[in-house]
C-alpha cells in the first residue's frame, strides 16, 4: 500500500495528480472496485462461470438459489450467475460502443457548431434539439424500429441518442474557449481553424466530456436493458440482463429470484459508473485551482 | 522599404450590437472611429488611452485579427486589408502580438515546447530536430532555460508565462510586434524585468513595437512617441519627450495629472474630471471629450475637432489650438 | 504616541490546501492610529488581503488564524463570537473591497443593498418618530380650524413624549426611514442623480459610480475603521483619481480611520500618512510616508521604488530585483527576502530579523540595521 501510495505521489507531479484525490475519496473507491469485479467478469468470463450460460437443463428448472447453483436457475434450467456473468459483456459493449458512437459524432458536431456559430450553429443545433426533444428510450426503439431488433442495432440506437448529449456539451465548452487569448494568438501564428478546434480548443474541454461519458455507460446500460426488455435489443438466449428480467415477470411469485439477480446487476453497475463519473466530476475542474492556491 | 513600416488611415472599427428575439442589430459600439497615424521603423509607438477608447481593437485590427471596418492599414506599403488569406498568412511572419493575459494567452494543455513551436511547426520552417534547437534558442532569449520546456503553462508564475508569450511571438523573426497592455497583469517588480527585457530585445533584433497601455508611466518609459486615444478618437500625437513636457490636450492634461508622483515632497495639482467615461455605444456629439472638459467652448458641442499638426510633428485634435 | 485604533501582533494565518500547508501569514504586526490613514503596501501572494479580511474574521476556507491577537479598541477579536463580529462588521469596521460588480448583488437595486447597511446596524426609531411626527403636522396645518385638528396635535404630543421609547415600527416605516438615510449617505460620497440611483441596479451603473455606492454601504454606519482592498484596481485612471480625491475629502469630514490595502506606491504616496511594506507574510518596513519614499531602509523596498517607471525621473533600465517570490509552501529560513536580496549576510539565512528602529518612527525588519 505504501508503494501504490508512493507511486501515485510521483503521478501527482504530471498531471495525473488527480489519481491521488480520486483514491482519497471513499464513494470512488467502491465505484472503482464495482467496476474492476464488472470488467473482471466481463473478460474472464469463461474462467469464472460455473456453468454454460446457453446450456438448458429442463430438470432443474426455476429452482431457488443453492450451494449448485449460487443464483438459482431460470425457466429454462440456465444457471442465473453464469447468465449474469455473460451478460456483462453485453452490458458493458452496450454502454461503451453507445458512448463511443456519440463521441465520434457529437464532438466534431457540437465543436464545429461553436466554433463557427451564425448559420451552421443554427442548423446544427436545429438537429441536436430535435433528437433531444424525443426521450431517449423511445428514440431508441424508435430507430431499432428501423434498423431490425439485433444487439447491434440497439448499441446503434442508443448511441445515436447519445450523439446530443455531447454536441451540446462540446458546443459550450468551445463557445466559452473561443474568445480567449491564446485562440487569437493561434489565428496570428497562422493556425488553420480545423488546428484550431481540434489542437487547441478541444483537448481543454476533456474534463466535462470524461465525465458525460462515464455518465452515459451508466444510462447507456440502462437504455440497453431496457431495450432487451422489451426484447428489442439482444435476442434470446443471448443472456442479456434487461431480457432476463423480461422473461422473469412472469414467474415473479414464484421465483423472484429470476428477476432480483439481474435487476441487482443492473443497479450496481449504473451505481459504479455514476460513483466514478461523481468523483471525476468532482476531481477533474478545480484540480488546478486546488494545487496551486494562490491568496 | 519605407521609413513608415505601419500606416493607418481612416480605420474605423464598429462592432454591431445585437439584441432581441432575432438578434437585430440595435446599434454600433464605434470602438475605432476614423484614426490616422503612422509608426516608424525601429520606434516604440504607444498607445495610451482608458477603457472603452479603442486602443485593444486598434492592434488587433492591423494584424487583422479583426476585420476592419473600413479604413486602410498599409504595412510596408502593402494594404492589409486588401490581401486575401493566403497574402495575409505570408505576411504573418512579420507581424506578431504579445497578449495582455498572461492566464488565458497560453493553451492550457499545451507544453511549453508545443507553444513556441507551434508557429515554426505550422509554417512548415523547422521540424524534428532543427525544431527543438530554434525553440531552445528561442527560450534562452526570453531568460527562460532547459528544464522549462515540457513543462504545462500552470507551473509557471504570471512574469514567466509572459516570457513565453513573447518567445512566442519571436518564434517566426517578426519586424513589427503589438504588445497589448503585456504588464497591466504583472506585478510591479516582475514588470521591470519585463519592461527590460523588451527593450534589450528591441535593441537586439532591431524590432518596431506598437505599445498598448493604460499606464502613462510605463508607456513613457518605453516608447519614443506617444498617441493618446479617448473614446475611439486619437487627440494627441507627439514625440514622448515633448508630450511629458508640455501636453497640449486637456485630456492628456488630465491624463498625466493622475500619474503618481513618488516623491512626497513635490505637490502637484491634480486634474479631477467630473462626469463618467462616456459609453462608445453613444458618443457625445463634437468633441467627445467636451461633456469633462472645463475649457470648452460652445464649437465643441457642435464640430469634431480635426487632428492638426501644431509644429514638430505635434498633433493635437482641439478647437482651442 | 496615543494607543492604536487597531493592532495586531504575531498574526499567523495557514491555509491548508491539498499541496500542503501555506503560510500566508508568518507573524504580522500592524497597527492603525486614530484619525490616519495607513497603507499596506506589496505584491501579489504576500498577504495584504489576507491581513485585512483576517481583521473581520472572514478568511475564506481553507484558511484559518492559528495565533496572534487583533485588538480593536482594546479588545480582543478573535475571542469575539460570530454574533459580536456580525456586529462590528459594517457598524465599527467596514471595508470597501475590490471589484464592485461582484460585491454587489446584481439582483437587488442600489437603494435597497445600501438600505440593508442601514437597517442591520442603525435603530432606525427616532428617525420614523420624525418621519412621523413630520406628516403629522403637515396634516395639522391643512386642516388647523376643523374639530380634528385637537386630535391631531395630541397624537404629536404623544409622539414627542415617546421618542425615548421605542414605538412599534411597521417595516414600512422602516423602509421608508432607510431609503433616507441611504440617500443622505448617497449624497455625502457626490454620487451624481442619487434619487435615480437609488431604483438602479448595478449593472446600470459605470464602474466609478458602482464603487461609490460600495463607499457608501460601507460608510452609512459611520465605522472608525475603514478598510479599502485595493479599492481601484479595477478603475480607469480618471475615475481612480475622482475615487481617492472622494476618499481623502470624507477623511478630512468624518475624521475616520483608514487602512489603503493597495499593490500601488503611487496611491499610498497621495493618502497616506504611514506606509507598511509586505513581503511573503511579514511586514518588513514600517514608517511615516516621507520617511520610507525619502529614505527606503529595506532592500525590497528600494527594488520596488526602482522598478516603478517614474515619469519625472527618465531611466534607461529599471532596477530589477532578481528571482521571484518564494513559494510559501516552504517559505525561505531566516529573513524572507534573504534568496533575492543582493545584500544578504550569513545571519540573514538563518535568523529573522526583528524589527529595528533606524530613524525616528521608522522600523525595519533587517539585519542591515542595527546591533
Amino acid at each position: 500500500m505504501r508503494k501504490i501510495i508512493r507511486r501515485i505521489k510521483w503521478l501527482e507531479k504530471a498531471r495525473l495528480g488527480a489519481f491521488v484525490k480520486i483514491l482519497e475519496n471513499r464513494m470512488a473507491i467502491l465505484g472503482i472496485i464495482i467496476l474492476l469485479a464488472f470488467a473482471f467478469s466481463a473478460v474472464f468470463a469463461d474462467f469464472i462461470s460455473p456453468y454454460d450460460p446457453l446450456h438448458i437443463d429442463l430438470e432443474k428448472m426455476l429452482e431457488k438459489p443453492s450451494t449448485k447453483h449460487i443464483l438459482g436457475t431460470d425457466e429454462l434450467g440456465r444457471d442465473i450467475l453464469s447468465r449474469i456473468i455473460y451478460g456483462t459483456r453485453i452490458s458493458l459493449m452496450i454502454g461503451v460502443i453507445s458512448v463511443i458512437i456519440g463521441l465520434l459524432f457529437g464532438v466534431p458536431l457540437g465543436a464545429v457548431a461553436g466554433y463557427c456559430g451564425g448559420k451552421i450553429d443554427n442548423i446544427f443545433m436545429g438537429i441536436t434539439d430535435v433528437l433531444l426533444s424525443f426521450p431517449s428510450l423511445l428514440l431508441a426503439i424508435a430507430i431499432v424500429a428501423v434498423l431490425g431488433t439485433s444487439l447491434v442495432n440497439a448499441m446503434i440506437a442508443i448511441g445515436i441518442s447519445q450523439i446530443p448529449v455531447f454536441a451540446r456539451l462540446v458546443r459550450g465548452s468551445v463557445l466559452s474557449l473561443k474568445g480567449r487569448e491564446f485562440v487569437e494568438a493561434a489565428k496570428g501564428v497562422g493556425a488553420t481553424n480545423f488546428r484550431i478546434i481540434f489542437s487547441h480548443i478541444l483537448p481543454n474541454c476533456l474534463a466535462p466530456i470524461i465525465v458525460q461519458s462515464t455518465l452515459l455507460i451508466a444510462s447507456g446500460i440502462i437504455a440497453g436493458a431496457g431495450l432487451g426488455f422489451l426484447g428489442l435489443g439482444a435476442q434470446p438466449p443471448t443472456p442479456e440482463w434487461g431480457a432476463m428480467l423480461s422473461r422473469g415477470r412472469i414467474y415473479i411469485r414464484v421465483a423472484p429470484h429470476i428477476c432480483f439477480f439481474p435487476g441487482l446487476t443492473i443497479m450496481l453497475a449504473v451505481l459504479g459508473f455514476n460513483l466514478l463519473g461523481d468523483v471525476l466530476r468532482d476531481v477533474l475542474d478545480p484540480r488546478l485551482r486546488m494545487l496551486k492556491a494562490r491568496i | 522599404m519605407t521609413d513608415k513600416l505601419v500606416e493607418v488611415r481612416n480605420l474605423v472599427k464598429y462592432f454591431p450590437i445585437k439584441g432581441g428575439i432575432f438578434l437585430r442589430t440595435l446599434g454600433f459600439v464605434h470602438a475605432v472611429d476614423s484614426i490616422s497615424f503612422h509608426i516608424k521603423r525601429g520606434e516604440a509607438f504607444g498607445l495610451v488611452g482608458e477603457s472603452g477608447c479603442g486602443k485593444t481593437t486598434v492592434g488587433r485590427c492591423i494584424l487583422r485579427l479583426i476585420e476592419p471596418t473600413s479604413g486602410e492599414i498599409y504595412f510596408d506599403g502593402l494594404n492589409v486589408v486588401q490581401l486575401n488569406d493566403a497574402e495575409m498568412r505570408k505576411l504573418r511572419y512579420k507581424m506578431q502580438m504579445v497578449f495582455q493575459n498572461p492566464y488565458a494567452s497560453l493553451n492550457p494543455s499545451a507544453r511549453v515546447h508545443a507553444i513556441v513551436g507551434e508557429p515554426l511547426l505550422i509554417n512548415r520552417i523547422a521540424k524534428g530536430e532543427d525544431l527543438d534547437k530554434k525553440v531552445l534558442e528561442l527560450l534562452f532569449k526570453v531568460g527562460l532555460s532547459e528544464d522549462h520546456l515540457n513543462r504545462f503553462p500552470h507551473e509557471f508564475s504570471g512574469g514567466q508565462r509572459q516570457r513565453i508569450g513573447i518567445a512566442r511571438a519571436l518564434a517566426l523573426n517578426p519586424e513589427f510586434i503589438v504588445l497589448d497592455e503585456p504588464t497591466s497583469m504583472l506585478d510591479v517588480s516582475v514588470q521591470a524585468q519585463m519592461l527590460n527585457l523588451l527593450k534589450d530585445l528591441q535593441k537586439e533584433l532591431q524590432l518596431t513595437y506598437l505599445f498598448i497601455s493604460h499606464n502613462l508611466s510605463v508607456i513613457e518609459h518605453m516608447s519614443n512617441r506617444i498617441a493618446v486615444m479617448y473614446i475611439g478618437k486619437i487627440v494627441e500625437i507627439a514625440e514622448a519627450r515633448e508630450i511629458f513636457l508640455e501636453q497640449l490636450h486637456p485630456y492628456t492634461q488630465a491624463l498625466f495629472s493622475t500619474v503618481p508622483i513618488l516623491d512626497p515632497d513635490m505637490k502637484r495639482d491634480r486634474i479631477i474630471l467630473g462626469g463618467e467615461v462616456p459609453n462608445p455605444a453613444n458618443p457625445p456629439s463634437g468633441c467627445r471629450f467636451h461633456p469633462r472638459c472645463s475649457l470648452r467652448i460652445p464649437k465643441c458641442k457642435e464640430i469634431e475637432p480635426k487632428l492638426a499638426d501644431i509644429g514638430n510633428e505635434h498633433l493635437v485634435a482641439c478647437h482651442l489650438l | 504616541m496615543t494607543e492604536p485604533l487597531l493592532s495586531i501582533r504575531n498574526l499567523k494565518v495557514h491555509f491548508y490546501t491539498y499541496a500542503g500547508i501555506v503560510k500566508a501569514l508568518d507573524g504580522v504586526d500592524l497597527d492603525v492610529y486614530r484619525e490616519e490613514t495607513s497603507g499596506l503596501v506589496g505584491e501579489t501572494g504576500c498577504g495584504k488581503s489576507v491581513t485585512s479580511l483576517s481583521i473581520l474574521r472572514l478568511v475564506p476556507n481553507p484558511g484559518k488564524i492559528v495565533e496572534g491577537k487583533i485588538l480593536f479598541q482594546g479588545e480582543n477579536l478573535l475571542e469575539k463570537s460570530e454574533e459580536e463580529m456580525r456586529e462590528i462588521r459594517g457598524r465599527k469596521i467596514a471595508m470597501i473591497f475590490q471589484d464592485p460588480m461582484t460585491y454587489l448583488n446584481p439582483v437587488l437595486t442600489i437603494g435597497d443593498q445600501v438600505a440593508e447597511a442601514i437597517t442591520l446596524h442603525q435603530d432606525l426609531s427616532e428617525e420614523v418618530i420624525r418621519m412621523r411626527i413630520d406628516e403629522l403636522q403637515k396634516k395639522h396645518e391643512q386642516i388647523y380650524s376643523s374639530p380634528n385638528a385637537e386630535k391631531i396635535r395630541a397624537k404629536i404630543e404623544k409622539l414627542y413624549l415617546t421618542k425615548k421609547a421605542s414605538p412599534k415600527l411597521s417595516w414600512w416605516d422602516v423602509k421608508k426611514a432607510s431609503m433616507k438615510r441611504a440617500l443622505q449617505v448617497l449624497n455625502l460620497v457626490r454620487m451624481p442623480y442619487p434619487e435615480r440611483i437609488l431604483n438602479l441596479y448595478p449593472h446600470e451603473l459605470s464602474g466609478g459610480m458602482r464603487q461609490r455606492a460600495l463607499i457608501a454601504m460601507s460608510i452609512s454606519c459611520n465605522p472608525s475603521l475603514l478598510i479599502a482592498d485595493e479599492a481601484t484596481t479595477f478603475l480607469d485612471v480618471t475615475i481612480q483619481a475622482q475615487i481617492l480625491h472622494l476618499l481623502n475629502e470624507l477623511r478630512q469630514e468624518t475624521k475616520t480611520s483608514m487602512l489603503i490595502v493597495t499593490h500601488d506606491l503611487g496611491i499610498v504616496a497621495e493618502m497616506c500618512d504611514r506606509v507598511l511594506t509586505m513581503y511573503a507574510g511579514v511586514i518588513i518596513e514600517c514608517a511615516k510616508t516621507r520617511s520610507l519614499f525619502k529614505n527606503p531602509a529595506h532592500p525590497y523596498t528600494r527594488g520596488l521604488l526602482g522598478a516603478i517607471p517614474k515619469l519625472h525621473q527618465k531611466v534607461e533600465k529599471l532596477e530589477m530585483i532578481p528571482g521571484t517570490v518564494p513559494d510559501l509552501i516552504h517559505p525561505p529560513a531566516g529573513c524572507k527576502f534573504h534568496p533575492r536580496c543582493l545584500l544578504a549576510k550569513d545571519i540573514c539565512k538563518v535568523e529573522r530579523p526583528g524589527m529595528i528602529e533606524v530613524e525616528s518612527n521608522h522600523f525595519v525588519a533587517c539585519h542591515l540595521y542595527g546591533a
